[in-house]
């Protein structure tokens, strides 16, 4: 797809409204998380994908792998408002049985490159998919999202320095950089920065962008590229609603009714 | 039984295949860990130096390269030293390749005790206990070159995950040009016995027929079990073997608890119990080289002759 900025921003307030009403329907998720990364899904998504939603596995297509498998909620939010399967099926997110379950299946779920969930697995897959794109010569472009409390696995660090290594110009890591993990910002548990030096100094182009800025975004992850990039989007916790942004508590909190009313009120649709 | 079969490291083979395997199809290719020359991989990397992707020394990421390689359609070998690729990036293993379904191939090098004086931190003894835990993992564990060679085509054909062992340590054949020799999913009876069974795996099978010829000049009857694929089972011929002779010993260079004698365990006590004797490892190793502790934990044909005669004096 190739949207304008716009249709972006109008695609990133669907995603918000599907995420909302699919966790206050189950009673559970990563709702701070997913406000996080929205901006950055509905860019990726909108205007730099070569995807396709009825053929989701065509061989040439570009590999988004979500590594803060946490995150299912916008994952699929993304994806069903994208047309890789119906947005009714959202209701059945957490429920017995249902394809949708609390972190993606990529056997079960079009669109899902990899069951991640366990913290510091995407972004070595990306660098396969990468090293891979590369050897078959199709062109495709491997994208990962990360959280950034997920930085501090050590995998991370192993699949940084092997892309920095063979000077991956087809790879590019979104950090989602929202200062925040499960319990307490980053900085408090296990201080990250300087991220950018440390990426530079791992062989990494480095982007700090805001995180929330579709223009900004949008160039990050089209810009040609002469080595791995990292773009670290800075993001607000829980985006969007203002009585949950920057609150850890809403981590995985679930909105009472009246929350969950004021919260879409925000969002734009009764 | 003094005449000295010529011994085989099944390396050599299985890196010969693999190149066999390459020329026929581009999509092969191998991920390893600054293990190209203790996996004997240096022709291969000659050959096809871009298929060859050695991330150095950093075994999670090796795994999710090769997740990620298989994603874009390419089906990797992750040729790795089985203590490091199936302890360090076991959860890379469940989740990047077993529950993703990814087409990976992992080849646990140089398995069980075969880095002898190196000590139980290059030791891999829990490796089948940890593989065999995962759903629906094929556990492939070649006795000989014969077998080594079939398993890693077969394993090249097949779509999805496979975890194979591929020896170091020398062992004799025991297909003898039985043709195939490998049979996915199959136990294959080497030798027919009416009185006991054992079922062996990798290095342990020549030393189980060795152990049935001992037997067979006492006047007992023993059938040989290659186990070589421990998952799936093979039910039907465990079956067999515990209805139709009165014991089963089992025996493998791993640990028995989860291991291959935890599995046939887990299924004759549920569906024919007979007296059993498991073989395998149960401690951290001390220190000696591996023939001096395959005769350290009883992994002989002696060890399996007395385990026999002591099971059917019980089962009397």
């Amino acid at each position: 797809m190739s949207m304008d900025t716009q249709q972006i921003s109008d695609l990133a307030r669907e995603i918000r409204i599907q995420i909302l009403h699919t966790i206050k329907g189950a009673g559970m998720g990563h709702i701070g998380g997913d406000f996080s990364v929205t901006d950055i899904l509905a860019t990726l998504f909108g205007s730099v994908l070569n995807v396709d939603p009825k053929d989701p596995n065509k061989s040439d297509r570009d590999r988004i792998i979500l590594s803060k498998g946490h995150a299912a909620v916008a994952l699929y939010s993304t994806l069903a408002s994208c047309g890789f399967f119906p947005v009714e099926d959202l209701k059945t997110f957490a429920k017995p049985l249902s394809n949708l379950n609390g972190h993606p299946n990529r056997n079960k779920v079009p669109g899902v490159e990899s069951n991640t969930g366990p913290l510091g697995h995407g972004f070595p897959i990306a660098v396969g998919t990468a090293i891979g794109a590369q050897l078959a010569k199709n062109g495709s472009r491997s994208f990962v999202i990360m959280g950034d409390g997920e930085l501090q696995e050590g995998s991370n660090w192993e699949a940084a320095m092997f892309a920095g290594h063979r000077k991956l110009t087809n790879l590019i890591a979104v950090i989602d950089r929202n200062g925040f993990q499960q319990g307490s910002p980053t900085s408090k548990t296990n201080e990250l920065d300087p991220l950018d030096k440390k990426f530079e100094s791992f062989g990494w182009e480095v982007r700090v962008v805001d995180g929330h800025d579709y223009v900004a975004l949008h160039k990050a992850l089209i810009d040609p590229q002469t080595k791995p990039r990292v773009v670290i989007a800075q993001t607000t916790k829980g985006k969007g609603v203002d009585f949950m942004e920057g609150k850890a508590e809403w981590h995985h909190k679930v909105p009472t009714t009246e929350q969950y009313e004021a919260a879409l009120m925000q969002l734009g649709k009764q | 039984m003094s005449e000295k079969l010529e011994e085989f490291d099944n390396r050599i083979i299985f890196a010969k295949t693999l190149i066999t395997l390459a020329n026929e199809d581009s999509k092969i290719v191998v991920v390893c860990n600054d293990s190209v020359g203790s996996s004997n991989l240096t022709e291969f990397r000659d050959l096809f130096p871009d298929r060859l992707i050695d991330v150095g020394i950093a075994e999670q990421n090796m795994v999710g390269v090769a997740a990620g390689l298989a994603n874009a359609g390419f089906t990797p070998f992750v040729c790795a030293a089985a203590p490091f690729l199936t302890g360090r990036a076991l959860e890379q293993i469940k989740a990047d390749v077993v529950y993703t379904r990814t087409n990976v191939k992992l080849c646990g090098m140089s398995p069980g005790i075969a880095y002898g004086e190196l000590g139980p931190t290059h030791h891999s003894i829990e490796d089948i206990a940890w593989m065999r835990a995962l759903d629906s993992l094929p556990i492939v564990l070649p006795a000989d070159e014969a077998q080594t060679a079939e398993a890693v085509r077969w394993a090249a054909n097949m779509v999805g995950p496979v975890f194979m062992r591929i020896g170091r340590y020398k062992v004799p054949s025991v297909s003898q040009g039985q043709s195939p020799a490998f049979i996915p999913n199959k136990a294959m009876r080497i030798i027919d016995g009416s009185d006991i069974t054992i079922i062996a795996t990798g290095t342990l099978v020549s030393r189980a027929v060795v152990a049935a010829a001992e037997l067979k000049a006492e006047g007992i009857s023993a059938r040989v079990i290659n186990l070589s694929t421990v998952s799936p089972l093979d039910t039907v011929e465990i079956l067999a073997a515990a209805k139709e002779t009165k014991a089963i010993i089992t025996a493998e260079e791993s640990v028995t608890r989860g291991g291959v004698g935890g599995a046939i365990a887990e299924f004759v006590v549920q569906n024919h119990p007979v007296p059993m004797k498991l073989i395998g490892i149960d401690s951290f190793a001390p220190t000696g080289s591996t023939t001096f502790l395959l005769e350290h934990f009883g992994l002989t044909a002696d060890s399996i002759v007395s385990s026999a005669r002591e099971l059917l004096k019980h089962g009397k």
